[in-house]
């Protein structure tokens, strides 16, 4: 299930929560602790964010013994995703490499 | 949190080709000659005949395509469906390809139409062509707007 656009682009919102949205899109699979050491606010805090980013389907997480690991969803951004503009440019191209082709082919 | 809208919009391209109805139809419908042009696929020209299409994935899409022949008038028109696949398809796109060939001054007017995109398809994230960096790089364009 995703989560709406508009869910998505309010967790976005916030610049902290972004960050560690993109840290963890970046540089892969982290723990509570390795990402509060680099995000200027408390461990609660880096929790909190969490919280919300799994909530809006954004971040997944790995429980490891004590330690649970939290990684970006890949699908989370999917609901984000321009369709329309993306076929757009996408059978354009497909029209250019359809002419030659019928420029190669045989009456 | 689905958010579900009754409203659906279309893409269109079209294009005058200088060569006939005939020739093109062949590159729409034989299926060694769409994959030079389109994808892979195991299309035939029968009604109701599913295929589908095949690209390499990418992030947040697993390059399948769900098909189904729905109508076939030779050398004029021809429409099937192009869907997600997969564990994509629940969420994913439904809508209907419709190529129409029509004989002009020098040689044939090709119109594509894809119909059926909803609002969901269509989040306003303009430009974003795959992977994560193009994607983290706007994010703070689309946090602006929120």
């Amino acid at each position: 299930m995703h989560s709406a656009p508009d869910t998505i682009f309010r967790t976005l919102a916030d610049p902290t929560r972004r960050a560690i949205f993109e840290r963890l899109a970046r540089e892969g699979e982290q723990t509570v602790g390795a990402l509060t050491s680099q995000s200027g606010v408390s461990q609660p805090a880096v929790s909190k964010h969490l919280a919300m980013l799994k909530l809006a389907g954004l971040v997944r997480d790995r429980p490891e013994g004590r330690l649970t690991h939290y990684s970006a969803e890949p699908q989370g951004l999917k609901p984000l995703i321009d369709w329309m503009a993306l076929y757009g440019a996408f059978w354009r191209d497909r029209f250019d490499a359809l002419e030659n082709l019928l420029n190669r082919m045989d009456q | 949190m689905t958010e579900f809208a009754t409203t659906t919009r279309s893409l269109v391209v079209e294009r005058d080709m200088p060569h006939p109805p005939e020739k093109i139809w062949r590159a729409l419908t034989q299926a060694p000659l769409i994959e030079a042009w389109l994808m892979k696929n195991d299309f035939q020209p029968t009604v109701g005949h599913k295929f589908n299409f095949r690209a390499a994935p990418i992030h947040g899409w697993n390059g399948v395509t769900d098909c189904e022949v729905l109508e076939i008038i030779p050398c004029q028109r021809l429409v099937y469906s192009w869907n997600a696949s997969g564990d994509q398809a629940p969420d994913g796109l439904k809508t209907i390809v419709t190529w129409t060939l029509k004989p002009s001054q020098n040689g044939t007017h090709v119109r594509m139409e894809q119909s059926g995109f909803r609002p969901q398809d269509d989040a306003g994230y303009r430009g974003m062509s795959g992977g994560w960096p193009r994607i983290l790089g706007r994010l703070e364009d689309v946090a602006a707007r929120s």
